[in-house]
């Protein structure tokens, strides 16, 4: 256990190290990084200062080290839009961004799970053909393609709700809608799949054999079986919405995460894209090791295959 | 009602175009979503003989022209006009060329550099394997949407910057599907043989295992077609994909917005319906080979 354990964290170091050598490469790579990292018209002389101050003409493994150092003293640089340490930004912007994702979490909870098992338990039925087609559409369009067509008809053609912006729980409705939308197709289909797999199970059919109605084993032996793997996949899936809201967040004007690396292009405001990047895949790979340390301590089998 | 399928069966050489046509319809065949795909695919071949006007050049005065069938409406602007007084329908026939040429590279190249490194991992193993497998591993951690767009963003707005940075986000989990079909391929006796007669190892992975791990790639990158569609469209919109003022649906998309509080509906509307139909399409093309290649997943 403690050897998984071990070598999953090292599996994690090497990924959060990838990330930023990639990182750090491409900005160092693609053209001069005084320029990414200056304000946009920068003159002659704040470009050398710039250069002193990151060592630019140092060898490039000195300067990764010094990089490195920087992050992990959380010290992200300045925002030259905002003026502020880029790493409290992110902060201040960090619970927007959940709340989003919460939302967008239960609403797609709400709709993938109870189809998923309908679609499971009336295989090849309308219900089933429903849900496929309501999966196929949520993978099929894309997430602010659905914003904007709520916008069209909500906002501009009846009025009902406010079009950008938050504050209130009307502000979260369509959002929530269309970063949940692909989510709750993912999750429908796993509750199909992985309900399907616990019906054909050795318990199942003896619970239909000792009688109990057909309501009764969905509910009590099957439903809760199933469960797992579905709310597994959640707890990744909060993590990837908070990263993939980036164009929901844009178009609703959503003031999160995802706004500010919008922002941060937009202004070519380097210290905050780069270091919303790196954030967001620290969060990715915390939450895989997470999950992958917990599914060892569920199952045995998993820490002994190593 | 058996009795009819198997004389229908039998019959088959003699049956008719048509009757053929029913017949794969009634087994699944997605006769719709290949029509689709290869409209679309004609449509990006022949754009500058389909589009009635300029894509990338409109009249001022024309601007905001709703669709033919609305009033003030035209005949000459089929689809209406953006803000620009560009005609939307040349707009969205020349878009389709983007979408096609960025969806197409993209799965070829991820397709091209995932397989070579799923075979080469799988068959040759070692520390090959553990090399290629760690890299994979890390890489598929990234948070891809983002990651995607901090490269665009330094990259700069250009369709070849986008297809080289789609490609480096797709590629890995054709080396993952790819490894593991390797894995058990390698067993069997062919290879064996193989080996005995004294082939090199180049050339059993050339004629021998690609041959058949070249059916799950093809099924992946079918499947990850309308993904690279979306999110070049996602790009786009983004403003760091393909450059204004080419047309590219996500980009037609993103200057809908300047029209759509006022109600101008055919410019988020159009564009965004195209971009639905074509990854629909090859989403359900994608499935039906998936069940067809791997009857495993059927139930699915």
């Amino acid at each position: 256990m403690k050897k998984y354990i071990v070598k999953r964290l090292g599996l994690a170091l090497i990924s959060l190290l990838l990330l930023s050598i990639t990182i750090f490469l491409l900005m160092r790579i693609t053209g001069d990084p005084a320029v990414l990292l200056a304000e946009p018209g920068a003159s002659a002389a704040d470009l050398d200062a710039i250069r002193q101050q990151f060592g630019l003409d140092r060898p490039l493994w000195t300067q990764y080290v010094s990089f490195l150092t920087h992050l992990l003293r959380g010290d992200f640089g300045q925002s030259f839009y905002y003026r502020t340490d880029v790493f409290e930004l992110y902060l201040s912007r960090l619970p927007a961004s959940l709340l989003l994702a919460s939302a967008a979490m239960a609403f797609s909870l709400l709709v993938g799970i109870p189809t998923g098992i309908i679609a499971a338990v009336r295989v090849n039925q309308w219900w089933d053909s429903g849900g496929k087609i309501f999966a196929l559409l949520g993978l099929s369009m894309p997430s602010f393609w659905v914003g904007l067509l709520m916008i069209l008809f909500f906002s501009v053609y009846l009025g009902w709700l406010p079009s950008s912006g938050s504050g209130t729980v009307f502000h979260l409705v369509m959002p929530a809608i269309s970063l949940g939308w692909l989510f709750a197709a993912v999750h429908m289909r796993l509750t199909r799949s992985s309900m399907l797999d616990v019906l054909g199970s050795e318990y199942v059919k003896l619970a239909r054999l000792k009688g109990l109605p057909e309501a009764l084993v969905i509910s009590k032996h099957a439903f809760k079986n199933a469960l797992i793997p579905v709310l597994t996949l959640a707890g990744i899936n909060l993590v990837i919405m908070v990263n993939v809201a980036v164009v929901v967040e844009t178009v609703f004007a959503w003031p999160g995460v995802g706004r500010l690396l919008y922002e941060g292009i937009a202004f070519r405001d380097f210290p905050v894209v780069q270091a919303t990047v790196l954030l967001g895949g620290v969060m990715i790979v915390v939450v895989n090791l997470l999950v992958d340390i917990l599914y060892a301590v569920i199952d045995p089998r998993i820490r002994y295959e190593g | 009602m058996n009795g009819s399928a198997a004389s229908s069966r039998s019959a088959s050489a003699i049956l008719t175009l048509p009757r053929r046509l029913a017949a794969f319809r009634t087994e699944g065949f997605p006769l719709i979503p290949i029509a689709i795909l290869m409209t679309v695919m004609l449509v990006a071949l022949f754009a500058n003989v389909l589009a009635p006007h300029n894509p990338e050049v409109g009249v001022l005065g024309d601007r905001f022209r709703p669709p033919a069938w609305q009033a003030n409406g035209t005949i000459d602007h089929l689809l209406g006009t953006d803000h620009l007084g560009r005609d939307v329908l040349s707009r969205l026939i020349f878009g389709a060329r983007i979408s096609v040429i960025v969806g197409l590279t993209v799965v070829i190249v991820a397709g091209f550099i995932g397989t070579l490194l799923g075979i080469m991992s799988g068959y040759l193993g070692r520390w090959v394997d553990q090399v290629i497998m760690r890299i994979t591993d890390a890489w598929l951690a990234l948070p891809g949407v983002t990651f995607a767009i901090f490269l665009a963003a330094i990259l700069g707005p250009s369709v070849s910057n986008i297809i080289i940075i789609l490609a480096a986000v797709y590629w890995t989990r054709y080396a993952r599907v790819v490894r593991a079909e390797v894995l058990s391929v390698r067993e069997r006796d062919f290879v064996r043989l193989a080996v005995v007669a004294g082939c090199s190892k180049g050339t059993i992975m050339r004629r021998h295992i690609l041959p058949n791990v070249v059916n799950s790639a093809i099924v992946l990158a079918t499947l990850q077609l309308g993904q690279a569609i979306i999110a070049e469209a996602t790009l786009s919109f983004l403003g760091v994909g393909v450059p204004p003022p080419m047309p590219a649906w996500g980009l037609m998309l993103a200057d809908g917005k300047k029209g759509m509080m006022a109600g101008y509906w055919w410019l988020t509307v159009l564009p965004g319906s195209c971009i639905m139909l074509m990854v629909l399409s090859a989403n359900l093309l994608g499935d039906w080979l998936r069940v067809k290649f791997d009857p495993q997943l059927r139930q699915l």
